[in-house]
Order: structure tokens, then C-alpha cells, then sequence
């Protein structure tokens, strides 16, 4: 039995009732959900690509093994143990440490909010896939239809249909522009069925999550079918995976693998904790958090063989549209017939033209077209889903199918993430308390909902997606590193780490061996503190620019680098410290409250008791 | 005598047809692009054609009804299938004005066009811009129908589970209240212990209590 741990947070039997996992499927299934999201497919590619191909494995697999699979486990174990949500859970391992919870639920509540307006975006492009031909596919006419509208022409087709169609930006961040009303009703249904699947909490969420978990395994298989067969598939995944050693030695490689495995497993949200406080005491949480972590990056490379295949088939294709480009440039200059160059024989026939005629050549606009280039383009983030993506799906037949299957499948996943993140933000509201007992959860679901729909109406604005990135740039990354090192540092060193192995044994059967020792006491902690500081540094000697959509550039289409105003940069200072401030604010509060207890109690003589802090 | 103003003729014939000569148009097709294996050999049958074409668009231009084929003048002819032409007058001395020859063309684009089996990107007019075809919106977007299937499915949805989950709970309440009763009536028949009211236990004097004992257990088995 677990020796030191207060009696009254002992409970063998689950009798308290607590909602329950219907069965040990459902809990897996949502873990994997929340862990599996919109960055296993558009981050872990990028990174991939950037830093060598199949060489970024080794660091990210050290990463998962020293970080991403200890830390996930004491969130796992304390959660189960604990039966609370993130706020419970740290007030009850220290009542000092009640900030944790809080900061967790408020870096849920800001990354729910703008997560969310991603799916909108997913929606949005979902609702337009319906149709042959696909609206990103050709550039409307302008007002008197003697030409295509100047800046389609500039920017090329999707990036107009991205940047003009859907977002309507504005030139900077400044200018807000005005709400975009077709985004408001995306994001009106989107709220919708977000709250139709967490009204009831796990209740719904479990029923939901079968189809949104697994529909995007099936849409990549299909994809991975369907890229397979593409051509330029193979060389795509060539290129892509080849490994380039040497770019091991570089520290933002392992920077960036360490970051990556923690906000694919989508740590120190408070979501996890949540979802295994549901689950029966003595369950093998370690079990758990081993397969849930395995299938996470399992996924992750999965995933970026899909991307690469198709990638490698935009590529070649965009190669031979470059190619072809320059034949017609000499076949119209020099009078040729018709398809006497090809694609094979260019490079001759150019040597042959260049030497006898080289004036005339040389005023022709011919590119250099060279496939490893077009193989370099990455691109992460939106861009790689909405810009790069679209325009392979462009080329493939059967368009329109193509493009229903894979924004599905980006919505699927976007929502099984949030069912994560609105269980970080609900649970801890149900377990402090915050509407009477009467008041059914539906109204407290529905309340959370509403709050975050009208909070995010910010990110329909035209300079929404600006904002989006300051959100994400700032809200997340350094908080949610800074909670985790607490929760571990919280875990081991203030809750113990004899008493937590006793829990764990108690759950599991098996007392925690040395490497999971090692890594709690010393290794995550060490690396989390790299990471924190490796960030601290970057943000410091980053200038706080953002990339800009102006048709007014005169290097347009190419983003304008410009510089966050003042009352900007001041907005990213408070998204980034305003969430750790919890931590020593409550601490400072339960000091305070502690002293006033005890002043109290000896001016009317009472002996202090042992508040407990429960 | 007739040779040189044979010779003549051709010669100011020649100097209104050139590359780059006033208001001349250059043409190009790209007929194996547009049709592969179907497609024909351009000879001068072919250009007989266009002449016929662009003498039939000019003729539909109001004061130039009385254009023929030979008022309309090809030359440099190449292998890419490119030339130029121009457009005389009557007198063949002139050539017609640029936008006269342009408006035409464009107007009657399309028969152009389906004469030859190409379209605006495989017959090109340099110099003359094509009128787009107007975006074919129909009249409610695509987007907007899907939009309004999945929000009314999810109201529905949403409604259904809130009413189901209004009836479960008031299912619960009546089951508990009905609990509920049940123990109120047993408190209000006296006091109870073990669920056994005393009322019905038998207090003869005192000394027996039924309650404890039944007749079997008087004596207590070896």
C-alpha cells in the first residue's frame, strides 16, 4: 500500500462517482487522439526534410526515449492516481503548487482558441472542395474580363485563393480589417460540433472519438496508396529520406527534435492528466504511456512518408511544367516545330542554340530548372497544407475527392486534439466547483463553448492569421515547457519520489526501474531546463518580425518582412509571461491565507489544525 | 510590260505584309498540342481558310461588308505554324487600321477558334486580348448548401442529446424520489432497526422478543 499517501485521497474501488471510461479502447484511443494532431502532418515532415532525411530519427527517437515517454508518464500516473484535473491534481500534491493547474488550464484555454480557428480554416476549405472545377484551380477574371485579376496573376492561384478568398488579409497587423463573415459561420459550426462531441464530457467524447481518431489512418493509407503510384513518388522519398549525417552537429537540430516530441505528445496541457483521471486506480498507466507515445511518433512517420510521396510527385510535375515552360520560350523564338524538344533532349538542343545563336537566347526569360530544387521547397505549418498541398491535389485526377479526403482528415484530427484541450479546460471547472451541483454539465460545456467561440471571433478579423502566429509563436511554447519542468521537479522532488514510485507500483504492480528513476530525477529535467533556455535565448535575439501578404511589394509574391508594433510586442510579453505568473501568485496566496489561518486560530486560542490542503 | 506590274503588284503586296509592319498581326498555333494525334498538316488549303475566316469577320464589320479573301495577306510562314497578316483595302494599297482588324477578330473569336478545333491558348493572336468567359457562379454557392447540410445535422444532434440527457435525468430523479419514498414510508411507521419495523415485533411483557428468536433457534444445534 502506498504508506505516506493521506487517506482521504485513497480510493481502491472507483466508487466516487466519477465518469467512466467505457472501456480500456476508448482511453487509448482518445489519449492517441489528443497526441495525434495537426503537427504530426505538417511539422514532423518539415523537420524531417530540413535537418537530413532520415538522420533527424536519431535525435528524435533520444528525445522520445529520455523526454517525451517519462514526462508522459508521471502525467499519466498522477492523473490516475490523483482522480483530479490539472488544478486538483496540484493542489493536492502541494498546495503551493496550485499555480501549476491554473497556468496549464489558462495556456489550454489560449492554445483551444486558436487551435480551433485552424479547423475553421480546414472547414472552410473542406465546404469548397465540392466542386469541379476546384476553386483554387484557375483565377477569376477582373472587373471589365479582359484579363485575370492582377494580383492572382502575381501570386499564382492557391496562394490568391488562401491569401485574398479565404482570409482576405490586410497588408499588416495593424489594420484589422473587418470580421470575415463566411469565417464567422465556419467557426459558428465548428464550435458546434465541438460542443455536440464534449457536452457530456467523456460520455460523448468516447463516442466520437472512434470515427475522429481513426478516419485519418484511413485517409493516409489511402493517400499513401494513391501517392505511391504518382509519379515521382520514389524520388520524392529518395531525396527526402536520404540521411545527412552531418547535420547532426548542428544544436538546432536537437533543439528542435526535443521540442517536437513534447508538443506532438501534447504534454503539460492538463488534457492527460484529465483523461487518465477517468480511469480505473489500478491501471497500468506505464503500459500505457509507452504505447500512446510509440503510436504517436509511429504516426508521426507514417504521416511524412505520405507527404514525401505526394511531395515528390508535386515536384516532379512542377519540374516538367518548368521544362516546358523554357521548350515553348525557344520553340516560339526560334520558329520550331511543334514538340521537336523534349523534355530529354532540352538540355542538348538549348547547348546547340546557345552556341550558334546566343543574343536571342540570352533575352529569353528561361529558368534554371533543376528537380532537387523544387524538392527543397518545404514548406510547414498552413502553408504546407493550404498552399502546397492544394496545389498537388490540383494535379492529381479525380480532384475534388482527393481534396475531401484530406481536409477531412485534417478536421478529424484537429478535433480529436481539441476533445483534449476542452477536457484540460472543463474538468478542472467541474472538479473546483464552478456552477452549483444542480446545473447539468451540459450548461457548463455549453458555457465554456460559447465563451471560446466569442473570444475567437478575434481570428476571423483580416489580420487574423497574424495574430494566430503571435498566439502560437508566444502563447504556447514557453509556458507549456516551463509547466512541465514544475510538473516534474513538483513530481519528484516535492511530492517525492519514493512516494510517487510507491503510487506507481501501486497501480502497476512493478516498482519504476532505474532508467525510469534516471530520467525523472535528472535527464528530463536537464533537458526540459535546455530547451527552456535555448528558447529564452532565441526569443531574445529574435527581432520580432512576421512575414507579411502586401500586393503593394514591389518583390511580390514574396512575404514583406516587417516589424510587430509596439502594443504587438507588448501583447506577445503577456501571452508569453501572463500564464506563469499563476504559479508564484498562488503560491503567494496560500502563504498569505496560511498565515492568516494561523494568526486567526491563535488569537481565539483553537490549536491549528491540519488543513490538509484538499 | 504585264511582268513588272505583276512584279510591282507583288512588291507592294510584300511591303504591307511583314513582320512588324504596321498593323499586321502575328498568329501562332500549337495544333499538335491542342490535338495530339488527330492533328492535321498546315498547308496552304489551311491558310486559304483563314484567309476565308478573317475576310468573314472583317465583312461583318459595318463599311468593310465588301472585303474578299484576297484583300487578306499572309507571309513568313514557319514550321512552328507562325505567320503574319494584314487586312487590305479594296484598292490594295492600304491596309486596314489595327483596331478595326482587332474588334473584328475579337468578336467572332469563337468561330475562329472552332474552325480550326482550337481554343484561345492553341490559336494565339498576339497583340489582340481575348474576352475570359464569365465566371460561371451559380446562383448559391457550392459551399453555402454543404454548410447548411452539416450545421442542421449538428443542431439536430445537439438537440437530441440535450433531450435525452434532460429525460435521463429526470428518469433519475423519479427513480430516487421513488427511493426516496419508499424509506420516507418506513420512517413513518415507527422506528426501525434492521429494516424491521418494531411495530411488528410482539412486546408480550417483555422477555420475549421475537425479533431475535424464532421458535427453531431456542435451543442452539450441537
Amino acid at each position: 500500500m502506498a504508506q505516506a499517501l493521506r487517506p482521504d485521497l485513497l480510493v481502491d474501488d472507483g466508487e466516487d462517482g466519477r465518469p467512466r471510461w467505457d472501456n480500456k479502447f476508448q482511453y487509448l484511443l482518445s489519449c492517441v487522439g489528443f497526441a495525434v494532431g495537426l503537427g504530426n502532418i505538417w511539422r514532423f515532415p518539415y523537420l524531417c526534410q530540413t535537418y537530413g532525411g532520415g538522420a533527424f530519427l536519431i535525435p528524435y527517437l533520444i528525445a522520445l526515449v529520455f523526454e517525451g515517454i517519462p514526462l508522459f508518464h508521471i502525467e499519466l500516473a498522477i492523473g490516475q492516481r490523483l482522480r483530479r484535473g490539472s488544478i486538483g491534481v496540484w493542489t493536492a500534491i502541494s498546495p503551493y503548487l496550485g499555480g501549476v493547474g491554473l497556468g496549464c488550464f489558462t495556456v489550454s484555454f489560449l492554445v483551444s482558441l486558436y487551435y480551433n480557428t485552424v479547423l475553421v480554416w480546414v472547414l472552410w476549405y473542406f465546404l469548397n472542395s465540392f466542386q469541379q472545377p476546384l476553386p483554387w484551380a484557375a483565377c477569376p477574371p477582373n472587373l471589365n474580363r479582359t484579363g485575370l485579376v492582377e494580383e492572382c496573376q502575381g501570386s499564382g492561384t492557391v496562394s490568391y485563393f488562401w491569401y485574398r478568398q479565404t482570409l482576405n488579409i490586410t497588408a499588416d497587423i495593424d489594420h484589422s480589417g473587418a470580421v470575415q463573415w463566411r469565417l464567422l459561420l465556419c467557426q459558428a459550426a465548428s464550435w458546434a460540433v465541438v460542443y455536440l462531441c464534449v457536452s457530456r464530457g467523456i460520455e460523448t467524447t468516447g463516442k466520437a472519438i472512434y470515427f475522429t481518431a481513426l478516419f485519418p489512418y484511413l485517409v493516409l493509407t489511402i493517400f499513401l496508396v494513391r501517392g505511391l503510384t504518382l509519379p515521382g513518388a520514389t524520388e520524392g522519398l529518395i531525396y527526402l529520406f536520404t540521411p545527412n549525417v552531418q547535420i547532426l552537429l548542428n544544436p538546432r537540430v536537437w533543439l528542435d527534435a526535443a521540442t517536437q516530441i513534447f508538443f506532438s505528445l501534447s504534454l503539460a496541457f492538463g488534457g492527460h492528466i484529465a483523461f487518465a483521471s477517468y480511469n480505473p486506480p489500478r491501471n497500468n498507466c506505464r503500459r500505457d504511456a509507452v504505447i500512446i507515445a510509440l503510436v504517436n511518433s509511429m504516426t508521426s512517420l507514417y504521416a511524412s512518408i505520405t507527404i514525401f510521396a505526394i511531395m515528390g510527385f508535386k515536384a516532379t510535375s512542377d519540374h516538367g511544367q518548368c521544362l516546358d515552360r523554357n521548350i515553348l520560350s525557344l520553340i516560339n523564338e526560334f520558329s520550331l516545330p511543334e514538340q521537336s524538344i523534349s523534355r530529354d533532349s532540352y538540355p542538348a538542343a538549348l547547348l546547340h542554340l546557345n552556341a550558334t545563336q546566343p543574343g536571342r537566347v540570352a533575352q529569353l526569360p528561361l529558368r534554371a530548372c533543376r528537380l532537387e530544387d523544387f524538392l527543397d521547397q518545404g514548406a510547414s505549418g498552413p502553408g504546407l497544407a493550404f498552399i502546397v498541398f492544394t496545389e498537388a491535389v490540383l494535379h492529381m485526377p479525380g480532384a475534388p475527392v482527393w481534396a475531401v479526403l484530406f481536409f477531412g482528415m485534417l478536421f478529424t484530427l484537429g478535433l480529436s486534439s481539441m476533445f483534449g484541450n476542452m477536457e484540460g479546460i472543463i474538468t478542472p471547472l467541474l472538479d473546483m466547483g464552478v456552477l452549483p451541483r444542480w446545473v447539468p454539465k451540459e450548461v457548463l460545456t455549453g458555457l465554456t463553448c460559447l465563451v471560446c467561440f466569442l473570444s475567437a471571433t478575434c481570428f476571423t478579423l483580416q489580420s487574423g492569421s497574424y495574430w494566430l502566429e503571435v498566439f502560437d509563436n508566444f502563447a504556447a511554447s514557453l509556458n507549456l515547457v516551463t509547466f512541465a519542468f514544475l510538473e516534474v521537479v513538483g513530481v519528484i522532488y516535492v511530492y517525492g519520489m519514493k512516494r510517487f514510485c510507491a503510487d506507481v507500483e501501486w497501480m502497476t504492480g512493478q516498482w519504476p526501474n532505474i532508467y525510469w528513476r534516471m530520467s525523472w530525477r535528472a535527464v528530463s529535467p536537464l533537458l526540459l531546463l535546455g530547451i527552456l533556455l535555448s528558447y529564452i535565448a532565441l526569443l531574445v535575439h529574435r527581432s520580432p518580425s512576421y512575414k507579411a501578404w502586401n500586393p503593394q511589394y514591389e518583390l511580390f509574391p514574396l512575404q514583406e518582412e516587417k516589424l510587430y508594433p509596439g502594443w504587438v510586442q507588448a501583447t506577445c510579453m503577456l501571452l508569453s509571461f501572463l500564464p506563469l505568473l499563476w504559479v508564484p501568485a498562488s503560491a503567494l496566496a496560500q502563504l498569505l491565507a496560511r498565515r492568516r489561518q494561523e494568526d486567526t486560530q491563535l488569537d481565539t486560542g483553537l490549536k491549528p489544525q491540519d488543513s490538509g490542503g484538499c | 510590260m504585264l511582268w513588272l506590274f505583276f512584279f510591282l503588284v507583288t512588291a507592294v503586296r510584300a511591303e504591307l505584309c511583314q513582320p512588324d509592319a504596321e498593323n499586321a498581326f502575328k498568329v501562332r498555333l500549337s495544333i499538335r498540342t491542342a490535338l495530339g494525334d488527330k492533328a492535321y498538316v498546315w498547308d496552304t488549303n489551311e491558310e486559304y481558310l483563314f484567309r476565308a475566316m478573317v475576310a468573314f469577320s472583317m465583312r461583318k464589320v459595318p463599311n468593310r461588308e465588301t472585303t474578299e479573301i484576297s484583300h487578306v495577306l499572309l507571309c513568313n510562314v514557319t514550321q512552328r505554324v507562325s505567320f503574319w497578316f494584314v487586312v487590305t483595302d479594296p484598292s490594295k494599297n492600304h491596309t486596314l487600321p489595327a483596331d478595326e482588324v482587332q474588334s473584328a477578330i475579337r468578336m467572332n473569336r469563337n468561330r475562329i477558334n472552332n474552325v480550326f478545333f482550337l481554343n484561345d491558348q492553341t490559336l494565339e493572336f498576339l497583340k489582340i486580348p481575348s474576352t475570359l468567359a464569365p465566371p460561371t457562379d451559380p446562383s448559391v454557392p457550392i459551399w453555402i448548401i454543404i454548410f447548411g447540410v452539416i450545421f442542421c445535422v449538428v443542431i439536430v444532434a445537439t438537440t437530441l442529446l440535450i433531450l435525452s440527457g434532460i429525460r435521463q435525468r429526470r428518469r433519475q430523479n423519479k427513480e430516487s424520489s421513488e427511493v426516496d419514498d419508499a424509506e420516507d414510508k418506513l420512517e413513518n411507521m415507527g422506528t426501525i432497526a434492521n429494516s424491521i419495523p418494531c411495530d411488528s415485533l410482539n412486546m408480550k411483557g417483555g422477555h420475549v422478543n421475537d425479533g431475535f428468536m424464532t421458535e427453531d433457534e431456542r435451543l442452539t444445534p450441537l
